[in-house]
């Protein structure tokens, strides 16, 4: 079976002329359904590139992209609707969480339900089950402004989630939260991984928390500098 | 849950606070609708109110609104015998200040035989002229009391009754007199050099000259035919209603009627450039939530749906508290400000279409923001 999430010498260059940026140089990278992967690297080193361009938010420079078989890019986007894509597919955790304000929190984790078609109350439902699982249940009529940055970053988790995706993209997910909640964060993503046979790839500089993956893949100036299996 | 509505309700205090600036421009440009309709409507109340159907005046003018006309008093006789003509009525109107009780009041007098055509079709208060001299019927905008006492020329008026919307052209209220008593007004009024050729004598010596006469016909006659047999006597002229109610609305009060228009015109897109840009900012405002939502994959429908529904809310929240406005306020401008349901619902379609049209360059500005823009802190 192909790989969830596939990356093949995949470049990004931001910017032309002397200015360029080489954020990513040909990497290489799969995740496979089921998969819990870890990317770390010192800051700049191309991480929250590597996670848009599998996004399709930031279109790659040269390579290939696929997801789940599919060629996404190689030069050119080979889809139409990548917004349908993202919807439907891509689950994202954003390194700054990006609620919308003017939503409380059950609804911003409705809205990519409603936006893919579920009936608004079904979407609500799943809502507040989503919120009650990642404890914050309690806070699920509340508004983004009102929330700690570790409950708005659960609130983005569970809006993450909220689609079923294949794929979960995750920046820093738990950078605002104490290690017992990272934990039940990053328990939460196995879970999901293995329950929904997710690709799950992870930003994360918490040490605390690399024992909760599959692999870590080290990242060093825009290139792969190494890919260890779990410590077990 | 609905993206605009929710965040309108999220920012109410800024929504309401553009709503009601919009509402006070708004309310400029329709007033100005209201008080341009109103200055067609005001030219044509009097000619409507008196029922002509045509309109006997001195050749070579096009009387007695838009110009001076003066014919002998016994026309009324000759056109109340055309065929066709049921009925025939002589008028004078002449335009005088007028010692009310309180003050001085420029009107316009109409003289009229009681019992002819020539008078108001509605009395509001009191009643009708009866067969005595010196009365008064006053339009309710000179702001007499039935019973006051008025001084017009030197004469004492008492007022029997009163009107409502009939004033002349300019916004001055008519008064309706006796038609004796017009004439004699008008040749006090007339300069010396006149008055001493009258008195002279003559067979035009007599004061009985009028300024038109205004006849109505049999239901089955035809006004232009009437008209083109009144035409070809001699010294006179005459005009159908329908040429009547034209020359009014196109030469009288046309001045005033384009000015007003082209005002209107201006304010109307003074408005449209402020709505467009207060969409623009308040689009911009939220950049990064609709790069958020590109994020998360809502289709370009619910982006331009958030943008334009967002506009026709605070379009439609502006015009609510325009039109409010004006309706509390239009009594309070001295001329008429006449709003009916059509031009309520005209201008509320237009102020629709500004919405719209003033979203287009926002709705593009907000397809162009990449999704990349929600990302760094
Ligand atoms: N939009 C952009 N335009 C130009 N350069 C960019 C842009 N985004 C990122 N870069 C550059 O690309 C490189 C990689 O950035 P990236 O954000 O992927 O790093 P990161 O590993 O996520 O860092 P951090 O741990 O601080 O989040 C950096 O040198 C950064 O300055
Ligand atoms: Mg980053």
């Amino acid at each position: 079976m192909a790989p969830l999430v596939q990356l093949e010498a995949v470049s990004k260059v931001f910017g032309t002329g002397e200015t360029a940026v080489r954020a990513l140089t040909e990497v290489d990278l799969a995740v496979e359904a089921g998969e819990v992967v870890g990317l770390k690297g010192p800051s700049g080193s191309g991480k929250s590139t590597l996670l848009n361009v599998v996004a399709c938010i930031l279109e790659p420079s040269s390579g290939r992209l696929l997801l789940d078989g599919q060629v996404v890019w190689d030069g050119r986007y080979r889809i139409g609707d990548l917004r349908r894509l993202r919807r439907e597919r891509i689950g994202f955790i954003f390194q700054f969480h990006n609620l919308l304000p003017f939503l409380d929190a059950t609804e911003n984790v409705a809205l990519p339900m409603t936006l893919a078609g579920t009936d608004p109350g079904a979407a609500r439902a799943r809502a507040r089950e989503l919120l009650d699982y990642l404890q914050i249940g309690r806070r699920a009529s509340a508004m983004p402004s009102r929330l700690s940055g570790g409950e708005a970053q659960r609130v983005a988790i569970a809006r993450a989630l909220a689609n079923r995706p294949r794929v979960i993209l995750a920046d820093e997910p738990t950078a605002a939260l104490d290690s017992e909640r990272a934990r039940v964060v990053m328990d939460l993503l196995r879970q999901v991984a293995r329950d929904q046979q997710a690709a799950v790839l992870v930003v994360t500089h918490d040490e605390k928390i690399f024992d909760r993956f599959d692999r870590m893949v080290a990242l060093r100036d825009g290139r792969v500098e190494q890919v260890e299996a779990r410590a077990a | 849950m609905n993206l605009a509505l929710a965040d309108i309700r999220h920012n109410l205090g800024r929504f309401l606070m553009t709503g009601v600036g919009l509402g006070l421009l708004m309310a400029v440009a329709l007033s100005m609708v209201g008080i341009y309709q109103g200055v067609v409507a005001e030219a044509l109340a009097l000619s409507r109110s008196l029922r002509a159907d045509l309109w006997v005046v001195e050749e070579g003018t096009r009387g007695p609104f838009a110009e001076s006309s003066r014919i002998p008093g016994d026309v009324r006789a000759m056109v109340a015998r055309l065929p066709g003509v049921a009925d025939a009525g002589a008028i004078t109107l002449s335009t005088t200040e007028m010692q009310a009780p309180q003050g001085i009041i420029r009107v316009q007098v109409m003289g009229y035989e009681p019992g002819r055509p020539g008078g108001p079709a509605a009395i509001a208060s009191g009643r009708a002229l009866g067969g005595v001299r010196r009365e008064m019927v006053a339009d309710a905008r000179a702001g007499l009391r039935l019973g006051a006492v008025v001084t017009i020329g030197g004469d004492r008026y008492r007022v029997v009754g009163t009107t409502r919307g009939l004033v002349a052209s300019g916004g001055d209220p008519l008064v309706f007199v006796h038609l004796r008593d017009a004439q004699e007004l008008q040749f006090k009024l007339a300069p010396a050099a006149a008055r001493r050729a009258v008195a002279a004598g003559g067979a035009a010596g007599s004061i009985d000259t009028v300024n038109a006469v205004i006849a109505r016909l049999s239901p089955d006659a035809d006004p232009d035919g009437v008209a083109g047999t009144a035409r070809r006597w001699k010294h006179l002229s005459a005009l159908t209603d329908a040429e009547q109610s034209a020359l009014l609305t196109r030469s009288v009060v046309n001045r005033a009627r384009v000015q007003l228009g082209m005002f209107t015109v201006v304010l109307l897109f003074v408005s449209a450039v402020i709505i467009a840009l207060i969409i623009y900012t308040m689009t911009m405002d939220k950049l990064r939530e609709i790069a958020t939502l590109k994020l998360i994959g809502a289709p370009d429908r619910t982006i331009v749906g958030l943008v334009l529904q967002q506009a026709l809310l605070l379009g439609g929240a502006g015009f609510a508290a325009a039109t409010a406005l004006v309706f509390a306020a239009r009594d309070v401008f001295p001329r008429t400000v006449a709003l009916g349901v059509a031009e309520v619902s005209a201008m509320a379609g237009v102020i629709g279409l500004i919405c719209i049209l003033g979203s287009l360059v926002s709705i593009r500005a907000a397809l162009r923001i990449e999704p990349a823009q929600a990302l760094g802190g």
